[in-house]
């Protein structure tokens, strides 16, 4: 099994690589967009992974540091269209700080959010992303509920031009890329041990002599940071900017993402986030050809009942297929994770 | 994956293909078919549907076809469809849009790659002003000329004092703001509540009733009206205050508060009762065919399409002579809903706003009746700021 | 300062408090007791309203209505339980999080293709319908102190039922050691299903009673619903004390904040700022709120477990 699975996460990424070569040879521009959005997505997905599957945090407020990276780059973007201040449209400018904000902010918030348990968790961490989904509809400088169109996008001079949807597309690739390998590096190394081993027994751990708060603290920083990336990508493909992607459903995405995927591994964001693009994007043709065939009327608007069939086959993937994508490769069926 | 991937890809382009050589004239439709306000989706959807009846689905001898798309007010999903729309099917023209900040996000998807864009409702000030296109179209209005022309209903009306409600997003503030351009009395307080989850009014009307205002201002689109209304009228102030209102009192929200709404003014650049022939064709049409009043969401589109057809007729379907449907549109002689009407420098109508006022008829039904015509021939204050002329 | 004003918000503030502590005591009753985290929760306070505008239509009578909803919701929340999150009880949270997810997704299609997409409205009762002059200058409306009333009544019905009854007796000892209770011969699930209705009706008497000041519409459980989980976390999980004690806090809090904010700021800084400030703080006072009580309190004001 472990070679099915080893070569299936292989031809994922392979396929990846090639989605902007095959979409422009057959003409079909659309695709470098929607698989760029799955790129994004999944190292949005990749950083709650951190935390949820390896540190078994579950953050209900990730969409938050996602949105504050975003942030970085509209706001950039407002000061250089309107002040005249050209130095902030620096892409590199953007990218560092689109780290260190929701970096700083994950790492504030996980100190007073670590303090609790539990459901308290869950719920504390979505307080805090509540309140910044508030914050920005507010700041009415910066478009508040409307957002901000991004006329100029991140601006990285001779390097890239983010205009080129391949570009932004290999942009993104790249970062995955470097994401993963930092992950995967990180979770092997005497770091990652803590974090993993606070999830199944923080107790023992603490009697050891770790101070795991500060272990999952730090974690929960290098979370925000990562998903920060996420929010600079996504404002510059979206070529917008708003507070819907910081409300709180869009959180719950991110979790179903991983979840879907597969939690604790490396690759099973990547595969969620993947497929659960996919099913946004084909289960309503799907519905509808199902209603063609069995012949039913007006089709046409079959597919936009779509979410019916995805919230029950959400709780089918819950209860059968513990371990998501990533398990079923492995041949894991039933409640293992 | 990859396999998959690809035969995904070459499917959508064989359709592309087969798709052209059938040649219809597409419409991408973009607007709210899921959630809560849904129920405008559908309004605009029928209006569309009911105008294709009308026209026999043909514009300059092609037969059309529609393609509609939800954006789940998610500026996110109305960016994805509308570039899918663009790219993926290749639509000639995109329309709809009931959310100022989806048509924002989606605005620069469509405008320099091909298609046209017509806004069926939302008239942000950026897209009136500087952003303004040649390749855009309005069928509705500016975001500011509805409160400007109640403003202006309040000066006529001598009234001395308001107090100003409006949910805390950008249109709301657009309301107000345009509310307090043209209005000359005195404000005495203005709550600016929370969006899109406030359930409960009761501490902003307390408010209002101790400020003792000649009367109160107020924007509620859709299900947020519906709420305000009831709660107007449990708290007794329908009785002892005027309540003004912007895009709150419908033929959405009306036949769902009924009596509650009788008797409150509101302005608008149509209404189901103005006297034309096109007017009275679309309105007993869409009341034929759904059994419902339409609203203006469901005006909006339907000019929308005949806008569509007014500049692929002009061009006897060649949907390529991109100038020729242009001067043909910028004309606005397609037999609007609203009357006559002119286009402005920014592509924005220029027209008439008239009071409303909620009723009940004879046959029983809630609907609004013209009280007057509050502007003739109003332009939006943004023109100025349009290099175009 | 206007001494009728604030008692009239006092009152508001009171009247959301308890609404809310009907929708908070279903969803801390069920946590309490199954462990079980219900997202879906919201969705029963939508089925209920729903119900409540469906049968108003049919018998044209508020209080028939009223009567037919509450056993209809239950009945739902029973369906729900065995078919669906039964299963659920022995997982953990993140599960239980989104398996209940996915049923909001479900129960919003489901209204979407049953009752349409056109929002429902309930008409009152003349006698509810007008407003009372409480004291001189003082006037409120009546559904308003009817709301105030009900859900008092439905607290003490709720206190009387946990502390008082047999099923209570049950109920609280299934919560402290479900093996235990079991080993004693009664039937666990079939008592499960039973609160879950409870629960499921309670939020269906907060969606029938919210119906007639709100719109009836889809999506319109998940605004509240983090607003419920809000009210349960700070109260702390479980407790029904305190899911009552701070749905008035919050009930308080956000109105009070609504009223008296804008004119706090504004004495401070300028009409501009004030404008723009008040009412975001104001929205996100109750989460700043939650925040502060947490990262004090970690379970809550009133953890379960001794209280």
């Amino acid at each position: 099994m472990q070679m099915i699975r080893v070569g299936f996460i292989g031809l994922v990424m392979l396929a990846l690589a090639v989605v902007p070569v095959v979409a422009n040879a057959i003409d079909e521009p659309f695709y470098v967009s929607l698989f760029t959005r799955m790129l994004v997505l999944a190292i949005a997905a990749s950083s709650l992974n951190l935390v949820l599957g390896y540190g078994g945090m579950v953050s209900f407020g990730h969409a938050a540091y996602l949105g504050l990276g975003s942030y970085v780059v509209g706001i950039g973007f407002y000061h250089a269209a309107n002040d005249g201040m050209d130095w902030a449209l620096n892409g590199w400018l953007h990218l560092a700080l689109a780290v260190v904000i929701p970096g700083m902010a994950a790492l504030l918030i996980g100190a007073i959010s670590l303090r609790t348990r539990g459901v308290y968790f869950i719920m504390i961490t979505l307080a805090f992303s509540q309140m910044l989904y508030y914050f920005f509809i507010g700041l009415e400088r910066y478009g508040g509920d409307d957002g901000l169109s991004l006329w100029y996008l991140s601006d990285f001079g001779d390097v890239m031009d983010l205009n080129d949807d391949s570009q932004l597309y290999y942009l993104a690739y790249g970062l995955l890329v470097l994401v993963l390998f930092t992950l995967y590096r990180l979770v092997n190394s005497r770091f990652g041990m803590v974090v993993r081993g606070a999830k199944s027994n923080e107790r023992r751990l603490m009697a050891v002599g770790f101070p795991t708060y500060r272990y999952r603290l730090v974690a929960f920083g290098i979370s925000g940071a990562i998903c920060g990336v996420a929010g600079f990508l996504m404002a510059n493909q979206s070529e917008f900017v708003s507070t819907s992607e910081m409300h709180w459903v869009h959180s719950g995405d991110l979790i179903v993402m991983v979840v879907l995927g597969g939690m604790g591994t490396l690759f099973g964001p990547v595969l969620g986030a993947v497929g659960f693009l996919m099913l946004e994007q084909y289960l309503p043709e799907l519905m509808e050809g199902v209603c063609h065939i069995i012949g039913g009327e007006s089709c046409g608007i079959a597919g936009e009942y779509w979410k019916m069939v995805f919230g029950p086959l959400l709780i089918l993937i819950v209860l059968f297929a513990r371990g998501g994508i990533d398990g079923l490769l492995q041949g894991k069926v039933g409640r293992n994770v | 994956m990859l396999k998959r991937t690809i035969t995904l890809a070459a499917g959508a382009a064989m359709l592309a293909t087969t798709a052209m050589a059938a040649d219809p004239v597409k419409i991408g439709f973009v607007t709210t078919l899921s959630k809560g306000p849904a129920v405008l989706g559908r309004d605009m959807r029928d209006a569309a549907d009911l105008a294709m009846e009308h026209i026999g689905a043909r514009m300059g001898g092609r037969d059309v076809e529609i393609i509609y798309k939800d954006d789940e007010i998610n500026p996110g999903i109305g960016k994805k469809v509308t570039d899918e729309l663009v790219q993926k099917d290749r639509v000639d023209f995109v329309t709809g849009y009931i959310w100022s900040h989806v048509l924002l996000a989606s605005y620069k998807s469509v405008i320099g790659n091909g298609p046209m864009l017509i806004s069926a409702n939302a008239g942000p000030s950026q897209i009136a002003g500087e952003l303004c296109n040649e390749d855009f179209f309005s069928t509705s209005w500016q975001n500011d000329q509805t409160p400007e022309a109640m403003g202006e209903v309040l000066n006529q009306l001598g009234i001395k004092s308001i107090y100003v409600m409006a949910p805390n997003y950008a249109a709301g503030k657009n309301m107000v703001a345009g509310v307090e351009r043209t209005y000359k009395g005195e404000i005495l307080g203005k709550d600016f509540t929370k969006w899109p989850d406030q359930i409960d009014f009761s501490a902003e009307l307390a408010k209002a009733r101790a400020a003792k205002p000649g009367a109160v201002f107020v924007f509620y689109p859709g299900g947020a009206g519906v709420q305000f209304l009831k709660q107007y009228s449990q708290a007794g102030l329908k009785e002892t205050i005027p309540l003004y209102t912007v895009f709150t009192v419908d033929a959405i929200s009306l036949p769902v508060v009924k009596d509650l709404a009788v008797g409150s003014l509101a302005t608008q650049m149509w209404s189901p009762d103005l006297d034309n022939a096109a007017n009275k064709k679309f309105v007993d049409g869409f009341k034929a065919k759904y059994g419902r009043y339409p609203s203006f969401y469901a005006a909006q589109s339907y000019d929308a399409i005949m806008l569509i057809k007014a500049g692929v007729d002009a061009v006897n379907g060649d949907t390529s002579d991109k100038a020729g449907m242009r001067a043909a549109m910028k004309k606005a002689d397609f037999g609007s809903v609203r009357g006559a009407f002119t286009y402005g420098n920014n592509n924005f109508p220029i027209q008439n706003f008239y009071l409303r006022e909620a009723i009940k008829n004879d046959a029983g039904e809630y609907t609004v009746k013209t009280v007057k015509t509050v502007f003739t021939a109003y332009q939006d204050s943004y023109h100025s700021k349009c290099p175009m002329n | 300062m206007n001494w009728i004003l604030l008692i009239e918000q006092t009152l508001n503030g009171l009247q959301l408090g308890l609404l809310l502590f009907l929708l908070a005591a279903g969803l801390t009753l069920v946590f309490g007791i199954m462990d079980l985290v219900n997202l879906a929760h919201g969705s029963l306070y939508m089925v209920g309203a729903y119900f409540a505008a469906t049968f108003t239509a049919w018998t044209g009578s508020f209080v028939l209505a009223v009567v037919l909803t509450l056993p209809a919701t239950l009945l739902v929340g029973a369906v729900v339980e065995i078919v669906c999150l039964r299963t659920l009880y022995d997982r953990d949270h993140l599960d239980q999080v989104l398996a209940t997810f996915g049923l909001i997704l479900f129960f919003n299609e489901l209204v979407r293709l049953v009752w349409g997409p056109a929002g429902l409205s309930v008409p009152l009762p003349e006698f509810l319908s007008s407003s009372l002059e409480l004291a001189p200058g003082l006037i409120y409306p009546s559904y308003r102190l009817a709301i105030i009333i009900a859900s008092l009544l439905a607290a003490f019905f709720l206190y009387w039922l946990v502390a008082r009854t047999r099923i209570g007796m049950l109920i609280r000892a299934g919560a402290s050691n479900r093996e235990m209770v079991g080993a004693l011969g009664v039937n666990i699930r079939f008592l499960f299903t039973i609160v879950f209705g409870l629960g499921a009706a309670l939020a269906g008497l907060a969606g029938l009673m919210a119906a007639p000041i709100s719109t009836v519409e889809i999506g319109m459980g998940e605004n509240v619903l983090i607003l419920a989980f809000v009210v349960i976390v700070i109260g702390g999980i479980g407790s029904i004390r305190g899911a009552f004690v701070s749905a008035l806090l919050i009930g308080l809090i956000d109105t009070v904040g609504r009223a008296f904010l804008p004119d706090v700021i504004g004495g401070f800084f300028d009409d501009e700022f004030a404008d723009a400030a008040a009412p975001a703080l104001a929205s996100m006072s109750i989460y700043l709120l939650m925040a502060v009580i947490l990262a004090f309190r970690p379970e809550g004001l009133f953890s379960a477990r001794n209280g």
